[in-house]
């Protein structure tokens, strides 16, 4: 591939022909923020925060979509950028509901990073504030659109990922909103299936998880990566733990596998490992079979029975008539040491799983 | 799935067939969408208009349970016009000549008949997928889930090798695999004729080598049964005892009657699993296990691809991790060796299973790996049977359409055929988080307007669906989705078990039950 050579703050660098200059600056680990941009979405433009002065260019160009080009000097921070990031900044907090005490983004927001970065405070103008209801009717995340900065993420996502379109801008100016058809919420609408790849690249606090909310502060929580236990896709999570609850996941992005992307199953369908019906204690059946009725029993008396009665049916019909279903939902290793139960311990092959179900 | 996840997005034609991919595999659909965007040519053979419909260039809406005649009408169309990759067959495959005179009969006139598809569209659908350049085709269980579902498979491998359309990247056979370990649950031996990566239980060399690291003398050499033979045999008296782990086959075998009749037959049954299940209720004895998050180990995905899990919480009161559990009883029957960690586990597993041999938990950390991964330096296999495929050569077989084993007749005069939402998963976990549930809590029954208007049935309302083996009450939902003549029910709901319907005829080779298609009659109930 043709290469071209650029210089970025002074800093020499040489990348791959076609690459964005953002692209270029990030891969000489020159930082430039952005509130719209996501290298899994098409690019925009559209929130201005990356700009940067290039010589030779009028204005200050949006490094998301100027191209690199052989002989570029670029400037990431200079005076003119730095102002022209406040004043975006100043006036996208001039009508943005600041309550950083109580929103849950709040540690991993993108604009209450920004701000602090460039120090700029949100009382530098007196904007028109929204007053939007709140669209709380589906059961797994809530819109709030008074926070949201238009940036577009979540459209993209849900046209150019999920493929649905249930989202768009609506109206002019300052009555710009994303909105469903209509105006109706996304459960009327009918076009959403939550799958909450919107939710994930919000960079603000306009769309948020119902269980996290009033769980935790974001820097409170301890992630931890897993695996989605619903279907055989094997999307990679983040779980967000605290107090040995989980209260949220996320997509985490293995570009092998989701990239970050999830579904509805996998984004919200955790909280059954919460659920008051867990079974918590080992149970010994007290009743006629299929009553239901159960004591509960010591981890040592059930498990010494359950060992005796294998053995007992072993020695008096032989191995044959003992059968073992393993689980197309625990993990590798409980399949294999439940084989091995089977097959070198009671004596027998008769193993399946459920699955060809 | 001899490919990747990530390779689908580079296919010029996708042939998605009783897939249901956007509902069961979301995030697989996510990438069929992307591959469509790039400009791929999608195919879907459904009997229901699903969503991938809207992205399809083509869509065959074939009568349930008729598959087997569509693709070989395909590859008879691939034969006639000479389509097929000569190189490819003489290279790599063998048999090639007796399923070129097997398909001959079925001409697209034919196949229409037999399939409903119009004869142009089997035609137009055979050329794109064998021109590609680069073909693969994704199926899940709509395909295997019939008497024909070896069969079916099989014709559909010859389609591929046909048209050398495998083992390249872009271009495979793809199954995307149910829940979420169902490959890690067969690699780990979960099949009654294998041991860990498929090592066949009829092989002495094979026993000896796991004998010896188990400290046993010898294994029990013959095949054992299947999931459907043990409950037929518990029925029987034959079986006496039974361990089940996180599974419901109460809920998920066919013929569900039969199964609670087995289970309660039996003198003895363990169940471990994290809630009170259907099954669970009919135990001796309930262990209670560890969900994902409460526990450490690995999973294995659809593309072969073996990822690692982290312990994130403990399991509530006294629940214990599976691995734990099944460690305890090893240990009291007199298993030699212990086990600290899952890892430890998996030392002994990368020992005597070559395919995983390269596996260290270290090296699952970042993205995975597919395997097989014979040594510690492999990267693993994106795609399998670059080179040759596992026996040698390919072998096509000769495969001939059979109609379901029970068809709609006069009584019972509706095609019933089930399958998931994309809201719930084999009803168990999914039913216990509150979204999923509020979202999609009640069961329903596909009906199309056409069939709800001469039944008098409206939208809405609670009818009975009646098989020979037994009737539920649902909910009837009319809808275009489903063509005439066919009704759709998910098999999620306990209160009203689609597989209290459902026939236990059974695929001779794969045991694997005919859920995808019976026959029903559905009543009007009295207001
Ligand atoms: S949840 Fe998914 S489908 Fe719904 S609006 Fe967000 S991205 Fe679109
Ligand atoms: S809701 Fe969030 S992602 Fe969507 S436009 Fe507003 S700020 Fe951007
Ligand atoms: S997030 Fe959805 S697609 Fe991904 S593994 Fe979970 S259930 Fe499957």
């Amino acid at each position: 591939m043709a290469e071209v050579t650029l210089t970025i703050d002074g800093q020499r660098v040489t990348v791959p022909e076609g690459i964005t200059v953002l692209e270029a600056a990030r891969r000489a680990g020159i930082f430039i923020p952005t509130l719209c941009q996501d290298d899994r979405l098409s690019p925009w433009g559209g929130c201005r925060l990356c700009v940067v002065e290039i010589k030779g260019m009028r204005g200050l160009p949006a490094s998301c979509v100027t191209a690199v080009a052989e002989g570029m000097v670029v400037e990431t921070a200079s005076p003119a950028v730095i102002e022209a990031r406040k004043e975006i900044l100043s006036l996208l907090l001039a009508n943005h509901p600041q309550d950083c005490l109580t929103c849950s983004k709040s540690g991993d927001c993108r604009l209450q990073d920004y701000a602090y970065l460039y120090g700029v405070r949100g009382d530098e103008y007196q904007g028109e504030r929204h007053n939007y209801p709140l669209e709380e009717d589906n059961p797994f995340f809530i819109r709030d659109m008074n926070k949201c900065i238009l940036c577009g993420k979540c459209v993209r996502a849900c046209a150019e990922v999920q493929g649905r379109s249930a989202i768009d801008f609506a109206y002019r100016g300052f009555n710009t909103r994303v909105t469903p058809p209509l105006d109706v919420t996304l459960r009327e609408a009918g076009d959403c299936v939550f799958c909450g790849n919107c939710v994930q690249v919000c960079p603000v606090g306009a769309l948020t998880e119902k269980q996290r909310l009033w769980q935790g502060r974001e820097w409170e929580f301890k992630k931890v990566r897993s695996i989605c236990s619903y279907c055989g896709v094997g999307c990679n999570i983040t779980l967000y733990v605290k107090d040995g609850r989980v209260v949220k996941v996320t997509g985490y992005e293995n570009p092998e596998v989701n990239n970050g992307w999830l579904c509805v199953k996998g984004r919200f369908g955790f909280d059954y490992i919460h659920s008051s019906e867990r079974l918590t204690r080992p149970l010994i059946r007290t009743g006629e079979r299929g009553s239901g009725q159960f004591r509960e029993a010591s981890w040592e008396e059930a498990l010494d029975l359950v060992a005796e009665k294998l053995r007992e049916i072993k020695e008096k019909h032989g191995p044959e008539s003992l059968g073992v279903l393993c689980s197309a939902k625990c993990t590798n290793e409980e399949n294999y040491l439940l084989q091995k139960l089977a097959r070198g311990v009671l004596g027998t092959n008769n193993v399946d799983h459920c699955a060809r179900l | 799935m001899t490919n990747s996840i990530a390779d689908i997005a580079q296919a010029d034609c996708i042939f998605v067939i009783g897939s249901n991919t956007t509902e069961n595999h979301p995030v697989i659909g996510l990438k069929v969408k992307e591959a469509v965007r790039r400009g791929a040519k999608l195919i879907v053979a459904d009997p229901r208009h699903i969503e991938l419909v809207d992205w399809a260039y083509l869509w065959l809406r074939q009568r349930p349970g008729t598959d087997l005649a569509l693709l070989n009408g395909l590859l008879h169309v691939i034969v006639k016009e000479g389509l097929y990759d000569q190189k490819f067959i003489e290279e790599r495959t063998e048999g090639f000549e007796e399923v070129r005179e097997a398909v001959e009969e079925y001409t697209p006139e034919k196949v229409a008949e037999l399939t409903g598809v119009p004869a142009r569209d089997i035609v137009e659908a055979a050329r794109l997928y064998a021109r590609g350049p680069r073909s693969t085709i994704l199926y899940a269980m709509g395909i295997t889930q019939h008497i024909t579902g070896t069969a079916n498979v099989m014709a559909l491998a010859n389609l591929a090798m046909a048209c050398g359309h495998i083992g390249k990247e872009g271009s495979g056979v793809n199954p995307l695999r149910g829940q979420n370990n169902v490959q890690g649950a067969c690699d780990m031996g979960g099949l009654p004729n294998v041991l860990p990566g498929y090592q066949p239980v009829t092989d002495p060399e094979v026993r000896r080598k796991f004998a010896l690291a188990w400290g046993v003398e010898d294994l029990p050499g013959e095949p054992g049964l299947t999931v459907v033979e043990m409950m037929r045999a518990a029925e029987e008296g034959r079986l006496k005892g039974m361990y089940i782990l996180g599974e419901n086959p109460l809920l998920t075998d066919p013929d569900v009657s039969h199964v609670e009749k087995a289970l309660k037959n039996l003198e003895f049954l363990v169940v471990q699993d994290i809630f009170l299940t259907e099954t669970a209720r009919l135990a001796d004895v309930v262990l209670p296990g560890a969900a994902f998050a409460e526990k450490e180990g690995t999973v294995t995905n659809t593309e072969r691809r073996v990822q690692l899990m982290h312990k994130a919480i403990d399991p509530p009161g006294e629940a214990r991790a599976d691995w734990e559990i099944i460690g305890e009883l090893l240990k009291r029957l007199g298993s030699q060796g212990e086990y600290s960690s899952p890892e430890d586990v998996m030392r002994e597993i990368t020992r005597l299973t070559p395919s995983y041999a390269g596996i260290t938990y270290s090296r699952l950390e970042e993205k995975g790996l597919q395997w097989p991964v014979p040594s510690l330096d492999h990267p693993g296999t994106p795609v399998l049977h670059r080179e040759k495929f596992t026996r040698g050569k390919g072998r096509f077989h000769v495969v001939h359409f059979r109609p379901p084993a029970e068809e709609p007749d006069e009584e019972y005069p509706f095609l019933f055929t089930t399958g998931r939402l994309l809201y719930h998963y084999h009803a168990v976990i999914s039913r216990k988080s509150r979204g999923l549930e509020e979202i999609c809590p009640e069961p329903e029954a596909e009906i199309n307007p056409a069939d709800a208007l001469s039944l008098g049935i409206e939208d809405g309302e609670t009818v009975e669906l009646i098989s020979r083996r037994g009737r539920v009450k649902v909910k009837a939902r009319v809808t275009e989705r489903v063509s005439k003549g066919t009704i759709f029910m998910s098999f999620h709901f306990w209160e009203a078990a689609a597989n209290l319907l459902t026939i236990a005829a059974l695929d001779p080779v794969s045991k694997i039950p005919e859920y995808k298609a019976c026959a029903v009659k559905v009543k009007k109930l009295l207001a």
